[in-house]
Order: structure tokens, then C-alpha cells, then sequence
């Protein structure tokens, strides 16, 4: 049985959707919480790094299993599904942001603390002497200055959504355009013996996986030659 | 423990008036500290004595238990702290930490207020005042390390502060580079008036530069007071250098033969060359091993500068010499110098406490060069 071709729209369509959704969200969240983690002298500021890297060594069916159960109609999922119109956040949409985010986190946390690390106290307190205020010399200073880990931050997040599997599957299920994404797609294909399909999409994913980390290189020795 | 700002003075004068204590490393900072606020005043001692821990809790980039009160107002006490974004103070760093990702012109223009009506200190002057015309559009990458201070020194004195502090500024250059920006610095003292807080290790620079001078060791201030007058009081370690000397201030009066003469209290020195209009002030310096006494009035020699003086102090030095601290003038109550005499002499010419001598200099060191 051959699928249209214009069928295999929709999963990618829906992959690009959540990336794009979640690396926003990544950023919105990650860049405050790589800010202080980078400047905090907190005692207990690794054990919330430790927490934020979680996603690296857990498999990912343990964090979706997890997620599921809090996102599910017995878990927080009764108090913020209603909100959003929702019997329950799990096996939606919505869901899977919520768990990628989680699921990404470290991978874009961690190159923007380095790069708030790398650059160290003095231009922050060259610009506290020369009057600006904290939140000038964040947005003028700071974030100019770690703009070489944002992209690194912001390439590795939407890159590491795009591959993820386990975490879908555990709390996103297999519902064509609302849960079913490239690689459960792709699982779905093979199962059912669909080379042509599962090779269009594989293909595709190593094209994009080897495009990302030549981008990625890229900004890394670029970032290096000017910082010299 | 108790900090005791430094004593209040009713004098009209503005004041900088610091107190810190806390711990520092090895040692503990315990600092008392009162300035003038106008001129420039060196904080001078070994490294690691504390100096830069003053200037950053007067920037308020650290936070010691103490007060500040610069001319009048308040910065800390017991229980305010202003942060550093609220002072308004320029302060330079031992390396220029110039922003990377801004040009030149925009590192300038970091800290100067929106509204230009509040620039008293103009970009326009600035930029040709250090040298800075032909650099505006480059990177601070492509620039030398003498530039780069020179811009970071320019920045600060744009964000139009109330008083400059400077953290060895050219202790991360080489002594060419060094002489390329003291002129610099020293036309900004002339140029503007500003009061800078100095810190260095390095005697060179504080007796071209400084007014006032604040010695510090260990965490401690060891003396305070004008520079002339620390560089000759026997009982701190100043005097006692190999390289002792006392710097005087002096008025350009008239030049003669291609010499210039300068007014100082007390006396008059002639210098080689024309080193500035008439009315203009220098800055002398004179090395104690290059004055010796006489009772009688010398015969005429090939010495330029035989002054009379007043022995005010001696104090013995090793096993074989003698520092005396002269007053210029008949009476000695002009500017000090220090001589360097061995101890067969002084008790030869049996000098004494109070005895009116002629003092020959071999040389003067002109501190300020000719302005460029």
C-alpha cells in the first residue's frame, strides 16, 4: 500500500511546528536559568543543574512515563488542561511542548551558562561603572556577548526536538496531525513495511542531522576567531 | 569592631572620606581614608596591599562593612549601600576590557547620557584630548594595548563621572607604551577638573602624576598627605629609597640663554631649553643623591642651581650616610628637599638642625614634559 506522497507533509509540517514552538519556549525558560546558574554562589545551585541534566542519562520512555502521569487527568494535567480547554494534556499537542521542553532543556541551558561563564564578571561591572542599570547591561552586554552560545543553545534544542522518540511516544501517542511526528512516523512506516516512505524521511533526518552539526561548527570556530 | 569614618572637617574643601574593614586574602583590609576630592591622588604600595580593594569598594563593586562619602554625599554607611550604577564614578582597569562587540566610537559612547546639555566633558574634546581621531570605526581587536586604555580611559570620562578612578592603568603595558600615555594622562589632570583616585605600584608614575599621596601596606594606610611632603619625611620608607626624591611644583618665570627659569617656595632652578611659556607650571623632581650642602657660598662652577636652605631634619641611613630634609629660603620655610650626604661629611662641615646652608643641585628632572 502506497501513501501519497503529500501525506508526509503533515508529520514534518508538525515536527517543524513543535521545534520551532519549543525552542522559543527553551529560551524563554533556559536563558534566565542559565543566568543564574552561571552568576548564583547558591550552595545548592548544582543540584538544580543536576535536575536541568536529568534528560542527557535517563531514557527517555522514564521522563515520558513520569510526564505522563503529571500531565495525565490524575496529575497537574486536571488543573492546567481546563485552561486550555483540555480534558487532559496528555496525547496532545500542547503535551508534547510541555514535555519537550523538559526533555531539551540541557541542551540549551548549558552552552548559554557556559558562554555567560566564559565571559566573566568584569564587562558586567564595566558597564555597572559606566551607569547602566543590571537589566542595560544584561540585554546590552551579556547577550551580545553570549551570542555565540544562544545559537548554540538554540541549533542543539530544535535539532534534539526534532529527533526525539521515547518522550513522544510515552505521552504524545500516534495521533496524525496532533501527536504523530517524523520519528514516530518513521517507526510507523517501517512497521508496516513501508520502505519507500520510511527512506524518503530517514534520508531527510541525515541530511539535517549532518547540516546541524556543520552549522554548528561553524558558529563555534567563528565565535572563537573573533573572541581572539 | 567599630569603623570610625575618618575625622568630620569643617573646612569648605570637598572631602572623599572612606572606611572599610574586612577580610582581604591573607590579611585583613582595615582602611581609614580622607582625601581631597580634587586633584589626583595616588594610592601607592606593594601589590597585594589592598589598594585595588579600596577603589572597588569606593565603585561599589564590592561591599565591605563601612562608609563612603564622596564630596558631601553619600555612597555607604551602616545601613545604605548604593550600587554601582548609581555612583558616578569612571573607573578604569588594569586591562581595558573594552567591550568587543562594539566599535570604538560606541565603546565611547556606552556610558554618556542620552541628553548632550548634560556633557560637560564633550566626545569633541575627549577624542582629540587622547588621541583617539583616527580609531573611532575600528574594533577594539585591532587595536594596540596603549590604545586600548587610552579609548577605556576616554569611555569612563564620558559616562561624565564626579571622580576618576584609576586601577594601575598602565601596569599591563610596557615602558614604551607607558611613556606614550602618561602625557596623556597628564593633560587630562591639567585639562580637567576632575578628581582621580590613582592606584599603582610604581613610584615613577605617582611623582608625575600625583597630588596628593596615600601610602598603604598590608591591608593598612601607613601615611597620608601631599605628595612633596611624604617624599620627604624621613620617618617612611620614601626617603630612605635608593632612588628618593621630592617633587615641587614650579611657575615658569623667565627664560635666559636658553635656559628657563622656575619659581618654586623658596627658590629658583634653571633648566636646560625652553620647556613652556612664561606663567606655565612644571613639575619639578629632584633625587636626594644629586644635593649637597655647603656652609659657604660656592665659587662660581659649572653647577646651574645653588639654592639657600635650611637644614630641618637629619636622619643617619645605613652605616656610612645621612638623609637631611632641607627647607628652601633663608629660613627654611619654603618648598623641602631631601639630600643624600655621607655621615664624614655632616659631622666635617658640623652641620646641624637649623643650620642655613647652600644647597647645590646636580640635576632636575623637568616631571611634566613640554605639553605636546
Amino acid at each position: 500500500m502506497e501513501t501519497p506522497l503529500g501525506d508526509l507533509w503533515s508529520p514534518i509540517r508538525l515536527t517543524l511546528e513543535l521545534a520551532s514552538l519549543t525552542t522559543f519556549l527553551l529560551l524563554v525558560v533556559g536563558t534566565p536559568l542559565a543566568w543564574w546558574l552561571a552568576r548564583t554562589h547558591a550552595w545548592w545551585k548544582e543540584g538544580v543543574a543536576t535536575l536541568v541534566a536529568m534528560p542527557l542519562v535517563l531514557p527517555p520512555t522514564v521522563l515520558g512515563f513520569y510526564l505522563l502521569i503529571a500531565l495525565g487527568p490524575s496529575g497537574a494535567g486536571t488543573v492546567t488542561g481546563p485552561l486550555l480547554g483540555l480534558r487532559t494534556l496528555a496525547f496532545t499537542f500542547e503535551g508534547l511542548v510541555i514535555g519537550s521542553v523538559f526533555y531539551s532543556l540541557p541542551f540549551v541551558v548549558q552552552p548559554i551558562r557556559n558562554a555567560f561563564e566564559a565571559m566573566g564578571e568584569r564587562p558586567l561591572e564595566v558597564a555597572a561603572t559606566l551607569r547602566a542599570s543590571p537589566f542595560k547591561a544584561f540585554w546590552t552586554v551579556a547577550v551580545p556577548l553570549a551570542r555565540p552560545g544562544f545559537l548554540t543553545g538554540a541549533v542543539l534544542g530544535f535539532a534534539h526536538t526534532v529527533g526525539e522518540f521515547g518522550v513522544v511516544l510515552m505521552i504524545g501517542g500516534n495521533i496524525p496531525g496532533e501527536t504523530k511526528v517524523l520519528s514516530v512516523a518513521i517507526y510507523d512506516f517501517v512497521e508496516s513495511a513501508q520502505w519507500r516512505e520510511a527512506h524518503i524521511l530517514a534520508a531527510g533526518m541525515v541530511v539535517f542531522a549532518f547540516s546541524v552539526i556543520l552549522a554548528m561548527t561553524l558558529i563555534q570556530s567563528r565565535a572563537a576567531k573573533a573572541g581572539a | 569592631m567599630s569603623i570610625a569614618p575618618p575625622p568630620l572637617d569643617f573646612t569648605a574643601e570637598p572631602l572623599i572620606r572612606a572606611a572599610f574593614t574586612g577580610a582581604l586574602g591573607r590579611f585583613t583590609l582595615d582602611v581609614s581614608l580622607c582625601v581631597p576630592a580634587r586633584g589626583v591622588t595616588a594610592l601607592f604600595g606593594p601589590s597585594g596591599c589592598g589598594k585595588t580593594s579600596v577603589l572597588r569598594c569606593i565603585a561599589g563593586l564590592n561591599r565591605l562593612p563601612g562608609s563612603c562619602i564622596v564630596g558631601g554625599e553619600t555612597w555607604q554607611d551602616e545601613v545604605r549601600f548604593r550600587p554601582a550604577h548609581r555612583r558616578p564614578v569612571g573607573y578604569v582597569f588594569q586591562e581595558a576590557s573594552l567591550f568587543p562587540h562594539l566599535s570604538v566610537r560606541r565603546n565611547l559612547t556606552y556610558g554618556a547620557p542620552r541628553d548632550p546639555a548634560q556633557h560637560g566633558i564633550a566626545f569633541d574634546d575627549v577624542v582629540p584630548l587622547l588621541g583617539l581621531g583616527h580609531l573611532l570605526d575600528r574594533a577594539p581587536q585591532n587595536l594596540s594595548g596603549g590604545e586600548r586604555q587610552r579609548v577605556a580611559v576616554g569611555r569612563a570620562l564620558l559616562s561624565q563621572p564626579r571622580l576618576l578612578l584609576m586601577d594601575e592603568p598602565l601596569s599591563a603595558l610596557d615602558r614604551a607604551t607607558k611613556d606614550e600615555i602618561l602625557p596623556f594622562l597628564e593633560r587630562l589632570h591639567a585639562a580637567l577638573d576632575l578628581p582621580m583616585l590613582y592606584v599603582s605600584h610604581d613610584m615613577a608614575e605617582v611623582e608625575r602624576l600625583a597630588d596628593h599621596l596615600v601610602l598603604m601596606a598590608e591591608g593598612r594606610i601607613t601615611a597620608s598627605g601631599p605628595l612633596a611632603e611624604l617624599q620627604s619625611d624621613p620617618r617612611l620608607p620614601l626617603a630612605a629609597a635608593r632612588e628618593a626624591s621630592v617633587s615641587l611644583d614650579a611657575t615658569i618665570t623667565r627664560h635666559d640663554h636658553g635656559l628657563t627659569e622656575l619659581a618654586v617656595r623658596g627658590g629658583r632652578f634653571l633648566v636646560p631649553g625652553t620647556v613652556g611659556p612664561v606663567g606655565a607650571r612644571r613639575r619639578l623632581s629632584v633625587v636626594a643623591g644629586d644635593v649637597s650642602l655647603a656652609l659657604e657660598r660656592p665659587s662660581p662652577s659649572t653647577i646651574l642651581n645653588v639654592l639657600e636652605g635650611r637644614i630641618l631634619s637629619a636622619a643617619p641611613l645605613r652605616e656610612a650616610e645621612m638623609t637631611v630634609v632641607l627647607g628652601l629660603g633663608t629660613s627654611g620655610e619654603g618648598d623641602r628637599l631631601l639630600a643624600r650626604v655621607t655621615r664624614r661629611s655632616w659631622d666635617l662641615l658640623s652641620l646641624a638642625e637649623g643650620r642655613t646652608v647652600h644647597v647645590q643641585v646636580k640635576g632636575v628632572a623637568l616631571a611634566h614634559p613640554a605639553p605636546v
